[in-house]
Formats: structure tokens, sequence, C-alpha cells
């Protein structure tokens, strides 16, 4: 379970976000700009709020009052907008890079279907591919939480279906709290067992019914 | 053992090892943050490259003489004499190379998606990790051109040298200086040796970085 109320002066607008998800897709939707990065920045640990906290399964990620937690000891996997794999790791070696037990890694490259591709390297393989390397690479960490910034941005309709397809897929297998952020309204339906407005950084407080 | 030839190299290469640690190290700390007074601190760094030789090699001087600040510090706790030895020719080969080194390792490390480093984080791994499985494969071809540039601007060093190290034949005649040397005392024959030496070094290395970096620079690319 994540819980968040947070506020982070940014140049043009101050963010205000406050929800929490418990293992369900949640899906921030909004316009480019709108903070929906920095929020899933803050979670991550890779930039801090002003104030607020950021609470996952009892453990505080972030207080107003104590010492932000490393985002090493954050467990949580981030899926980021460019995937930004490893260029000069092979497929296998991208997604063992944080792994502890390579049984779940080799366990990973078969439900996400990519075993062909181990010894490749990122720029031998197309960019649907790249996307589910990314993911089980952010899976293999064994994470409590998932972080998705607009994984489909950049593939074609036909690929961002099956992605659809595979990412309700293992939402199933893996229980654990999904954020994922989008722009696309058609995506944040299709994927979203919750769907969070955001606009100018302004994210309505809400809580779990 | 003492040819200006073998102390060109043994001056170069330890002056390049010495740029090339104090290079990355520099490029880390201070080339992707944010401080107040960066921009003088980064004016210092590269100020040898514009300067003429002379200043450098007065400079260094007045630093390493034996009144000096630093020189009378090393004389008395170190027992080591820089100006007028081999140790002052690679201070001032440190100093001119040191720039180059700079100016291409902070260009190496962000010429790349500076996102995979956030992405190693989140993976759990530490800073130290990072730096040597991700920041510095990724930033080698980089780094290498920064290290061959140096070193070739290390071996070509003259007018600092000359300044603190001066011209010692056997410990401080670099090949450089010999063919200084050896033009002035009319000795046209030798100058024309080490001048097709020096000539065939520098140009070698520049081909060898050419073609090793047009090799390996497509293999880094996403």
């Amino acid at each position: 379970m994540l819980s968040l109320t947070i506020k982070k002066k940014l140049p043009h607008f101050t963010l205000n976000a406050s929800f929490q998800a418990g293992n369900e897709t949640v899906v921030m939707y909004g316009p480019s700009g709108s903070g929906k990065t920095t929020i899933l920045n803050c979670i991550a640990g890779l930039t801090h709020p002003n104030e607020g906290e950021i609470k996952l399964n009892n453990r505080f990620l972030f207080h107003t009052n104590r010492n932000p937690l490393p985002v090493q000891k954050r467990k949580i996997g981030y899926l980021f907008q460019d995937y930004a794999l490893f260029p000069h790791m092979t497929v296998y070696k991208n997604i063992s890079y944080g792994a502890t037990d390579d049984q779940l890694v080799n366990k990973l490259l078969e439900v996400v279907g990519i075993k062909h591709l181990t010894s490749k390297y990122p720029r031998q393989i197309s960019g649907g591919e790249k996307q589910r390397v990314a993911l089980a690479r952010a899976l293999a960490t064994e994470p409590d939480l998932l972080l998705l910034d607009e994984p489909f941005s950049s593939l074609d309709q036909e690929t961002k279906n099956q992605c659809y397809q595979e990412l309700l897929r293992l939402r199933k297998l893996w229980e654990i709290p999904i954020i994922l952020v989008t722009h696309d309204w058609e995506e944040a339906k299709k994927l979203a067992d919750r769907i969070l407005p955001i606009e100018s950084g302004e994210l309505p407080f809400y809580t779990k019914d | 053992m003492n040819s200006p030839l073998f102390l060109s190299i043994k001056i170069a290469t330890i002056a390049t090892s010495i740029v090339f640690i104090l290079g990355v190290f520099f490029a880390r700390v201070i080339a992707r943050k944010k401080f107040p007074g960066k921009s003088f601190v980064e004016s210092v760094i590269l100020l040898p490259l514009v300067l003429p030789p002379t200043v450098v090699g007065f400079g260094l001087l007045y630093l390493f003489g034996k009144n000096g600040p630093l020189g009378s510090f090393l004389l008395q706790s170190f027992d080591i004499q820089v100006v007028f030895s081999w140790i002052g020719a690679v201070v001032a080969a440190v100093v001119v190379s040191f720039p180059l080194m700079y100016q291409s390792a902070s260009a190496a490390f962000q010429n790349y998606d500076q996102n995979v480093e956030n992405a190693a984080l989140t993976m759990g791994a530490s800073k130290w990790k990072i730096f040597f499985t991700i920041s510095f494969p990724l930033a080698w071809p980089g780094l290498l051109a920064g290290l061959v540039l140096s070193f070739a601007r290390a071996l070509g060093e003259f007018g600092a040298t000359l300044m603190i190290a001066g011209y010692i034949p056997g410990e401080t005649n670099t090949i450089p200086l010999a063919i200084y040397f050896a033009v002035e005392a009319g000795h046209m024959e030798q100058a024309r040796f080490w001048v097709l030496i020096i000539v065939s070094l520098g140009f070698s290395s520049v081909l060898w970085l050419n073609w090793w970096s047009k090799r390996n620079i497509l293999k880094f690319n996403q």
C-alpha cells in the first residue's frame, strides 16, 4: 500500500498531490508538463518534495521531519519513458543488474517473452522489445511498487495493444501497486483500475474507497 | 636510458596518468553540479590553455621554486626538489595537459542518457558500482580521446618545461627541448631526427584514436 501527500514547488506552479494505492493499477492522467513525472520521481527518491509524506507498506520513504530514504533502499521498480537501458550491456545483463535471484531473471525472461533476446544489445532490438526488457528489468529487483512513466508513448498502435495485454496479464501475477503515467485517455481507460486526473500540479485529494 | 625519447615518454606517461585521474575526478565532481563560483573554477582550470607557456612556467617557478610556497614545503618535508629536475617537467606537463583532459571528461560524462544512472539507482546499486559499471564504460570513448590528447600535449610541452625544469641533459632534455638546443648549437641533423620522431609519435596516436573512435562509437549508440 502506497500513501502519499506531498507539496513541491516547481518553476511555474506548486505541485499538490495526495492519494493512496493498494495492489491495483492507478493511472495518473494529464497533459505534458503537469507534474506527473515529478510525482513519480518523488516516489522513487530521484527528487524530493518540499513537504509532506510518502509511505510504502508502513515504511516512510519521505517525511518532512526525517531524512529521506535513499533511492537504493526504496525497493521501487521504475520504467522510464526512454527505457534507459544500459546500452553497453546485453539484455540479460540489463535485467540481472539489480537482481538477487537468477531464477527470477530466467522466469521473467520467459514470462515477458524475450528469452530469445538475452545476448542481444539494446541497439539491436525493436522499441516494443526494449519496453519489455525495461519492464523485466524493473521487476527483477522484486520491487514493492512499480512506476511506469509513459511506457508506451514511443510505440506504434499495434505494439501498444500487445503491450497493454502484456501489462494486464502481469498485473495479475505481481501483486503490487502500479502507478502509470500517461497523457493518452484511451490508454488510461484500458489499463486503469482507477484514474487520477492531474492538471497543473493539482491532483484532487483522493482516498481509496 | 637517458635519451630524449625515453625521458619524453617517461614524463608524458607519468603526467598523463596523473591528469587522467584528476580530470575524471574533477569532471565528475564539478561538471554536473551547479554551485556558486562554478564558472570561476572552470575558468581557472582552463586558463593554461590560453596563457603563453612562459606565463605558466613563470607561475610554476614561483610556486615550486626553493623559496616558493609549495617548493619550500616539498623540499623541507619530503626532500623533493621540483625545479630543475624531471619532476618539474612532469609538473609542467600536468598543468598544460589538464585542461584538455578535463574538457574531454566533462563532455564524456554528459554524452549519454543520464537516466541510465537513475535507473541503476532504483535497482539498488551503490554510487561506486554505478560509476564503475555504468558511467565509466559509457564515458570511455570520450575519456580515451582526452587521454590521447593529453598524452600528445604532454609529449610536446616546451615553454613551461624550459622555465621550470631547464635543459639538463639526461634529466630534463625531452625531445622538444633537444630539438631547440640542437638547432641553437647548429646540429641540424640531430634536430631533424628528433623532429621526425615526435611527428611520428603525435601523428600515430591521433591516427589510432580516430580509427578507434570510428569503430567504437557506433557500438554504444542505442
